[in-house]
């Protein structure tokens, strides 16, 4: 078999073996519960009743043992049903589908907005090392690893939106808009495909806050591994060889040692992603942004627990499947992983 | 000078004085010192009950309270004093339990190899097939909210970075010549584990902690946030930024307590690089293997 065929398959089974860990976990965890379960369903007086209570158990598959149960639920996941949501009555599946394409969407332009500024500082910090540039820059992303990213959400929330005003503070698009039809849930996206640029600056300014300060604590960790991962390039043989052989340094610098970095900087983007995840569970609230984060938010508060475990459902399988991703890019930018 | 020192081939167990002659290492560990300070007296130097509703609601920092009244009318200077001794201990009792429970798994998976170290190793790939404050969210939430749940969520989903660093450098380590004389000296594996391979693992597992410490920090206040750590009306950090989030034009409540994590995850970030910077090369790459 091609090495590289291999490589993806064997990254593939991997996947697939921990998505089914995760439904472990959760269903383990569900299963952890100290309060009972079925008094939590049925409420306080209907499980007063040991008829109804039976019945119920029965009807649900709780009289089974606990493997056939994890079986069963594994079913259910599989057709889409994770549960009813105790707080809202509404099932959590139905509210996941409907928050994601949110998240992802503030995800994705935090970690663009990441990838581009981190590798910059990185890249400007490695180049001018032990300069003070680079120790502007290596405070600069310690604070942004350091801080709380709930903490710094609710600052510029307070400074940019509630003091200045410079930008729209909460939700997705000012109130009383219309969102565009929906394609890929993305507002930006979707608004461009439909034409409708009033809606694109709606949409886009009210992604710029939350983006930023989701973006702050993945910048901070993405300038780090981007500055050491560009120096130990810059003393390969290839750069020195570039650099003796006349080339302008901005040549080498972007042909030479930010493609030899690049390679490595990719290994931690599934980091990042799942810091930006973390990020989003916290901050969304602050943002009144409608997206998993604030689902979970709420459901923690609340202590719906079907609720919450929908969310570690969904973001275990994403991260995972950005992990997957991620290793698939590696595999094919850089050769000697196939080989490994 | 540092190259002077290396060509020393003495054990570095105790990295920490030199590391803490980096200048940033220094101030990072004063930092520390003030809020250990800080903590340990707080019962004398915070002007008022942390608890006591005893003043105006949402009074403006500078009056008679320092740093302005919450809601309630609870003094927030007292209470971001106070929130050290939550913060801090449970932080270190974290890291520390999560350290020592992951250093002795990983030991046991790369000392003993087979079925131990594929049981051990695959369970500690689950864990890190989630975003850390998303399994500890889970955990915490099925276990109901308290400061004891909330440490159990978090050793849970640590101890896998303190087990993949020290597995790795078992494994290399029992080549050793002297680990092998020694086991055929008669030496049981148990002693020669933890005679002959762990000091190999000390150094850079307890450089993995500091630099997590931070991490932990943050970690916890978020589950605290949330609603899943500390339970009304204790005075932890996160919980009182979580007050914010309902009364934000009343900047000072949020902003005190979360400038408390800051310089508490800036102070222990900064005595972490240095220490890691201390570390040679090797050690320090197997050390950042097992950051999340």
């Amino acid at each position: 078999m091609h090495p590289l065929a291999r490589y993806l398959l064997t990254r593939l089974g991997i996947g697939v073996v921990l998505a089914f860990g995760i439904t472990l976990v959760t269903f383990t965890l569900a299963n952890l519960v100290p309060g009972d379960p079925v008094q939590a369903a049925l409420g306080e007086q209907a499980s007063a009743n040991p008829a109804i209570v039976q019945q119920f158990r029965e009807d649900m598959g709780l009289d089974k043992p606990l493997p056939v149960q994890y079986v069963t639920y594994l079913g259910n996941l599989l057709q889409g049903d994770f549960g009813v949501s105790v707080q809202t009555r509404t099932p959590v599946a139905l509210e996941l589908q409907r928050a994601f394409p949110a998240t992802a969407e503030l995800a994705t332009a935090a970690i663009l907005l990441s990838i581009l500024v981190g590798i910059g500082l990185g890249l400007m910090a490695a180049l001018r090392r032990g300069k003070t540039v680079d120790h502007v820059i290596r405070l600069v992303s310690l604070l942004g690893i350091s801080a709380p990213t709930f903490w710094l959400a609710l600052v510029a929330y307070y400074v940019v939106f509630y003091q200045l005003r410079l930008l729209p503070g909460s939700g997705r698009l000012s109130p009383g808009a219309v969102p565009p039809p929906n394609v890929t849930g993305f507002y930006t996206i979707d608004s461009v495909l439909a034409g409708q640029w009033a809606t694109f600056g709606d949409a886009l300014s009210h992604l710029i806050l939350p983006g930023t300060v989701l973006a702050l604590s993945t910048i901070g960790l993405l300038t780090r591994f981007a500055r050491s991962s560009v120096l130990d390039v810059l003393s390969l043989d290839y750069v020195r060889a570039a650099r003796a052989k006349g080339l302008p340094s901005s040549a080498v610098t972007l042909r030479y040692v930010l493609r030899g970095a690049l390679v490595p900087i990719i290994t931690v983007l599934g980091i990042a992603f799942g810091s930006l995840l973390s990020g989003a569970v916290l901050t969304e609230k602050v943002f009144a942004w409608h997206g998993i984060g604030e689902y979970a938010y709420n459901g923690a508060t609340r202590l719906d627990l079907p609720a919450v475990m929908g969310v570690g459902l969904v973001v275990g399988i994403t991260y995972i499947l950005i992990n997957l991703a991620v290793d698939v890019l590696y595999g094919f930018l850089d050769p000697r992983v196939r080989r490994a | 000078m540092t190259a002077v020192e290396n060509t020393r081939s003495r054990p570095r167990r105790f990295a920490l004085p030199k590391a803490l002659r980096s200048p940033l290492g220094v101030i990072g560990a004063s930092i520390i010192a003030v809020w250990v300070v800080a903590a340990v007296l707080a019962p004398w130097i915070a002007p008022a009950d942390p608890l006591a509703q005893s003043f105006p609601r949402l009074q403006e920092p500078g009056g008679t309270n320092i740093l302005g009244t919450d809601a309630v009318g609870r003094d927030i200077l007292s209470r971001v004093i106070h929130g050290a001794r939550i913060s801090l201990p449970l932080a270190l009792l974290v890291v520390v339990s999560s350290m020592i429970l992951g250093t002795v798994l990983g030991a046991i998976a790369g000392y003993f190899g087979k079925v131990l170290d594929e049981v051990i190793m695959r369970v500690a790939d689950l864990v890190f097939a989630f975003p850390t404050i998303i399994l500890a969210l889970v955990i915490a939430a099925a276990l109901g909210p308290s400061l004891t749940n909330a440490f159990i969520a978090m050793l849970v989903v640590s101890w896998p970075g303190y087990a993949r660093v020290a597995r790795s450098l078992v494994m290399v380590a029992r080549q050793n010549e002297y680990v092998v004389a020694g086991r055929l000296l008669g030496a049981s594996a148990l002693t020669s584990l933890w005679r002959d391979v762990l000091p190999n693992v000390i150094s850079p597992v307890l450089v993995l902690a500091t630099l997590n410490v931070g991490a932990a920090i943050l970690e916890l206040s978020g589950l605290s946030f949330l609603g899943l750590g500390a339970v009304p009306p204790l005075a932890d950090w996160g919980a009182m930024v979580s007050d914010g989030v309902h009364q934000f034009s009343s900047w000072w409540i949020a902003l005190f307590p979360g400038l408390a994590i800051l310089t508490v995850v800036v102070a222990f970030n900064l005595v972490g690089d240095s220490l890691r910077d201390s570390l040679d090369p090797t050690m320090a790459k197997a050390v950042n293997g097992g950051k999340r």
